[in-house]
């Protein structure tokens, strides 16, 4: 880092420009783009380049994190999501005209009040000079590892009685958010197990009213006996099926 | 170059504001249900990048949250992975039920 600080005193901001460029521009893609399959692959760039920010800023350890929870994770299984339900009609899906307008006037007011804020405090507007001596690149996973089992190495030498509470690690949470992961593991796989539909004559879900609606406008009447139902919501030959001819 | 300045917090802010924007949009307009959870992948992210902007030595020497807008970032993340894994469970269940995956053709609670 110092190396490239000599050799070339803008690489922050030329780094920056670069991948601030491709969060907003690929973000623009994800919101522009009707089809999901490349709204989620521009997704994937979007927040890759904003691990890159996160870099830039010093955070290595939350970049990193970022790569590999978000890109690697949530990514992956939204993609599995988009795989999963991928027909020939949701593929692409058009906005209403109405829609786009009244997104945009509500969006585009939001984007000023938010870029208001963000240029609006002269704290955050005016460079600090970043050439001290404690901002060199420290090691950050170790005070973050321990800051989640609840100590605060980071600001021990500042503590005084007064903010000591206030100064206490994050264990707490991180219980509560293991446990949250817990529940929600368990939660969405129960949610998003397969389920037969053993009784399909008098189940009340839509799929299988649509799929005795299918057999019922066949051109040639059905014996149910011949069909089995799978879970798929095909109807499928009955390969048990005595009266069956192969 | 010289134009430009040093990055600063806002600069962080301002494509935290964009990202915002653009997933709330995202979330607002998309029909598929997928779009509008990748809208709210972009929303958290735009959040995100405040936490780490402001928790950042090296934007803000004085005054940064320190480790502590990281942590908090980090769990942000976290419960974002959450999220996502819960409403991929809905949108297939919904997907299993309804035969589609139009945010328009979920109306059935409607008063």
């Amino acid at each position: 880092m110092d190396l490239l600080a000599v050799a070339w005193p803008y690489w922050h901001q030329f780094f920056f420009i670069i991948f601030a460029t491709i969060a907003i521009g690929f973000g623009f893609g994800v919101l522009l783009s009707k089809n999901v399959v490349r709204m989620a692959f521009y997704l994937v760039l979007s927040l890759g380049s904003t691990a890159g920010l996160f870099f830039l800023a010093g955070a290595e350890f939350v970049g990193a994190m970022q790569l590999m929870i978000y890109v690697g994770g949530t990514l992956v299984l939204l993609i599995f999501g988009v795989m999963l339900t991928a027909q020939k009609d949701f593929i692409n899906m058009d906005t209403h005209t109405q829609d786009w307008i009244l997104a945009t006037i509500v969006g585009g007011s939001l984007l000023m009040v938010l870029l208001f804020g963000a240029f609006g405090a002269e704290d955050w507007r005016t460079p600090q000079d970043i050439n001290d001596a404690h901002v060199s690149a420290t090691k950050e996973a170790t005070p973050l590892g321990l800051a989640l089992t609840g100590i605060r190495v980071d600001t021990l030498g500042e503590s005084t009685d007064a903010v000591a509470d206030g100064k206490s690690g994050y264990l707490m949470p991180f219980i509560i958010v293991s446990f949250h992961l817990l529940v929600v593991l368990i939660g969405a796989a129960y949610m998003a197990r397969t389920k037969k539909l053993s009784h399909a004559t008098d189940d009340k879900s839509s799929r299988a009213k649509l799929m005795l609606f299918k057999m019922e406008h066949e051109e040639e009447p059905l014996e149910e006996a011949k069909y089995v139902v799978t879970h798929k919501g095909k109807s499928a030959l009955n390969p048990l099926d005595p009266n069956d001819e192969n | 170059m010289l134009l430009i300045g040093t990055v600063t917090v806002s600069w962080y802010l301002a494509v935290g504001a964009v990202l915002f924007v653009l997933g709330a949009v995202c979330m607002a307009t998309k029909r598929n249900l997928l779009g509008v959870l990748m809208g709210v992948e972009l929303v958290l992210n735009g959040a995100n990048m405040n936490f780490i902007a402001f928790g950042s030595k090296v934007l803000r020497p004085e005054g940064s949250l320190g480790l502590d807008g990281q942590l908090i970032a980090l769990f942000v993340i976290v419960l974002a992975a959450a999220e996502a894994a819960v409403a991929l469970a809905i949108a297939l269940n919904f997907y299993n039920n309804h035969n589609t995956v139009d945010v328009d053709r979920a109306n059935e609670l409607n008063g």
